[in-house]
């Protein structure tokens, strides 16, 4: 369907780019998780693109914005398959690129190979992208997975109780990050986490995983997405599982929140933190939710935009804004472009944003509860806004370097 | 199985102590000692159990697959897609209908009926030239794959387990004693012990079909030797097509089946073929109880692995299979 719809545009602009001949063109590549276990992740974040584009329209000065969408799966290569195509076949001048963490640091490292062009992170969320060895064109309006666990484990700790909790996630580098941040502040305020397991990314059978969890814990961390989370909230069910459970930003997100069947009522009550809350009073996210429901029919959108739908606007909505500032000049390697994207301050629909000398973001974070919204559908209620989140977490950048980069045992549960 | 001990004693022996050790793991109360060791008996069980299930699955995969290949000596690599295509039918037949039940009916009868057209419009013209028939069933299964992308997208699709279905049973076995004394019995998905008991009653209808009746024998006959059963008289061409539907109404029940307690999406065709491929070299070509034992030691491999070494997991299943290929090429239950 979505597909579909990419088509029609495609073949929109190519009727429009035959009437206007004249008029000079800048072209875009985005890339985001068409195929894979990201698959509704991708097409929500194109939603979030799209609604950008409603909003903020395509001119800049005399010229007009052409994009072309490249699909990926969620592996490095293929990311990097899809920005080589869409840079060598399609000639694109700007990317907006990619969605997942593990892609997100294969393509910064491209990046370094065509200085020249402008990498605009579209959603990717892994620590390691713009922190270790960060690519001077490659530019990120969201926060890395450990930013968006800011509030979490304080909350956990404090106000639910929790004091020793177990992890599960997906083997890499975004997860990573995002049980970095989690063990980083709960262990920090005294909790303990005993457990951590990792699960391949596309895990289909999760019985033996879900077997394995322990039972003396007092909740249970979830830092799956896509089709993994739904397969394992499937099987939890029927599993008969009962424990509390605690929830990543891509776990507690309408992506699984809207998905079919009873399976994700288990969710009801979980904590998380994310870079968004569905529920948040501020006048600028109604107004994007506004704006995202009208982009589209009910049952092509979900109730309210994922994660990635902001994250997809907010990147587009710096692309846009900053090519307006200077009206279009892509001329001296972009150099006025790239200029202009590092100083930009973002009002997006979840918070101020702006960079840091690394170009990557610093923003709100939300601390959220499950809800049910009385009529079956289930959203994430504000719980705490925390606002400048920064990529060391508030420590002095020598600490913080010192607890090392986020893996499958790093970091250790202790106090920094 | 009394001239397999008297043939090879000391390999008796050793099946037998693993066969106690087993036994006395799954009913036994571990002494502390061992769940200090390997871990708690409750994930021990479970992985157990999900090997044996997710077997089931397997199971009804690769006997289409080794069915086909044993009566009309063709490979048939798009039987994966035959996989996937069940599963998608199943899942709109039961978003239409709402009955689970249903969709094994139709996914059977739609995948039995695309076995048909295969085994009519492409493998009758190129009967007996195994590497133009295997060629072209890897050109089917990509077309087949692209075909179902376009129609359904790539989202995933999951089939509703009917209500009666969902939530754990307890077991009899003990998985732990409270320090009241009190034992903790296993808790076990239901929905995957249905699967399991349907997939033994398949294989115990299959094996009835084919040892106790007339199509059986005539099917049997064929395996052995399809010229001298064509010289009899008997009509070997629907013989031929009556197996093609079978196997591949086979591989859309299991769609329906991985639908419901994982879920189909573009890949899991290319997945489910390289299982069955595995399951069937383990088990042996073209033996129904081969491809039944080779599920079974495929799933536990697979899920004791995926919880006691779970970063060589993987690995585990091809390990087993270059073992068979080294030490038994023709597969464990193989008759020649």
């Amino acid at each position: 369907m979505l597909k579909g719809s990419v088509g029609l545009i495609a073949l929109g602009s190519l009727l429009l780019s035959g009437a206007a001949v004249a008029q000079e063109k800048i072209k875009v590549g985005v890339t985001a998780t068409l195929e894979g276990t990201y698959t509704v992740l991708g097409e929500d974040g194109i939603r979030g693109f799209q609604t950008a584009l409603n909003t903020l329209g395509k001119k800049v000065g005399d010229k007009e914005l052409e994009f072309v969408i490249a699909s990926t799966d969620a592996t490095p290569d293929s990311a990097v398959r899809a920005v080589r195509k869409l840079i060598e076949q399609d000639k694109v001048q700007i990317l907006l690129s990619p969605l997942s963490g593990d892609e997100g640091i294969a393509v910064k490292n491209f990046a370094k190979s065509r200085p020249e062009l402008t990498f605009i992170n579209a959603a990717s969320g892994a620590q390691e992208t713009t922190y270790v060895d960060p690519a001077p064109n490659f530019f990120r309006y969201n926060m890395d997975g450990a930013q968006w666990q800011t509030g979490l484990g304080k909350y956990a700790y404090d106000s639910k109780g929790y004091r020793k909790i177990a992890t599960v996630g997906e083997d890499y580098s975004f997860i990573y990050t995002q049980v970095f941040g989690l063990v980083l502040e709960f262990c920090g305020a005294g909790g303990q986490v005993t457990n951590r397991q990792w699960v391949p990314l596309g895990t289909k059978d999760f019985a033996s995983v879900i077997a394995a969890l322990p039972d003396d814990v007092d909740a249970i961390y979830l830092g799956l997405g896509g089709a993994d989370a739904v397969n394992f909230l499937n099987q939890y069910q029927q599993a008969g599982g009962k424990a509390h459970l605690m929830g990543g930003s891509i776990m507690i997100d309408q992506t699984i929140l809207s998905s079919k069947g009873s399976a994700k009522n288990a969710l009801i009550g979980t904590i998380a933190a994310s870079g968004q809350a569905d529920t948040w009073e501020d006048p600028g996210w109604q107004k994007f939710v506004k704006a995202y429901q009208d982009s589209f029919p009910p049952n092509k959108r979900f109730p309210s935009p994922s994660l990635l739908a902001t994250n997809y606007y907010g990147s587009t909505m710096a692309l846009i804004l900053a090519l307006r500032q200077v009206n279009g000049d892509l001329s001296n390697n972009q150099a006025k472009l790239k200029e202009a994207l590092a100083k930009i301050e973002l009002d997006a629909p979840n918070g101020k944003i702006k960079l840091d000398s690394n170009r990557q973001a610093i923003g709100t974070n939300f601390v959220t509860e499950v809800v049910d919204d009385g009529k079956g559908a289930l959203f994430s209620k504000v719980v705490k806004v925390i606002p400048n989140v920064n990529q060391t977490l508030g420590y002095d950048p020598a600490v913080f370097a010192k607890i090392g980069l986020p893996s499958r045992t790093i970091p250790e549960c202790k106090k920094y | 199985m009394a001239r397999f001990i008297e043939r090879h004693p000391a390999w008796a022996l050793i099946a037998i102590i693993a066969i106690a050790l087993l036994l006395w793991l799954v009913f036994a109360v571990w002494p502390p000692g061992l769940e200090q060791a390997i871990g708690r008996k409750r994930v021990f069980l479970n992985a157990v159990f999900n090997g044996i299930t997710l077997g089931g699955l397997y199971f009804l995969v690769a006997s289409g697959f080794t069915l086909i290949f044993g009566l009309m000596r063709n490979v048939n690599l798009a039987h994966g897609s035959l996989y996937l295509f069940g599963g998608y039918v199943g899942y709109a037949i039961s978003a239409w209908t709402g009955s689970w039940i249903l969709s094994f009916v139709v996914a059977f009868i739609a995948v039995g009926l695309v076995g048909v057209l295969l085994q009519i419009l492409v493998f009758r013209r190129m009967e007996g030239q195994d590497l133009r028939q295997t060629m072209v069933t890897i050109g089917l299964a990509i077309v087949f794959a692209d075909l179902m992308l376009w129609v359904f997208g790539g989202d995933f699709y999951q089939i509703q387990t009917p209500s009666w279905l969902v939530g754990p049973v307890q077991l009899p076995f003990i998985t732990a004693v409270k320090s009241s004394g009190e034992p903790v019995y296993l808790q076990y998905p239901m929905v995957r012990l249905a699967i399991f008991a349907a997939s033994v009653v398949i294989g115990v209808a299959m094996w009835l079909a084919l040892n106790r009746t007339r199509i059986g024998m005539i099917v049997r006959a064929g395996v052995d030797d399809r010229d001298i059963l064509a010289a009899t008289g008997v009509q070997i061409q629907a013989v031929f097509v009556l197996v093609f539907a079978l196997g591949a109404g086979l591989a859309g029940i299991a769609g329906v089946v991985g639908g419901t307690f994982q879920s189909i999406s573009p890949g899991e065709d290319t997945r489910f073929l390289l299982a069955s491929l595995v399951v069937v070299i383990v088990g042996g070509m073209g033996s129904i109880p081969g491809a039944a034992l080779g599920a079974i030691i495929i799933g536990l491999a697979e899920q004791l692995g995926s919880v006691y070494i779970p970063t060589y997991a993987i690995v585990v299943t091809f390990l087993i299979m270059v073992l068979v290929l080294a030490v038994r090429p023709q597969g464990l239950l193989a008759r020649r």
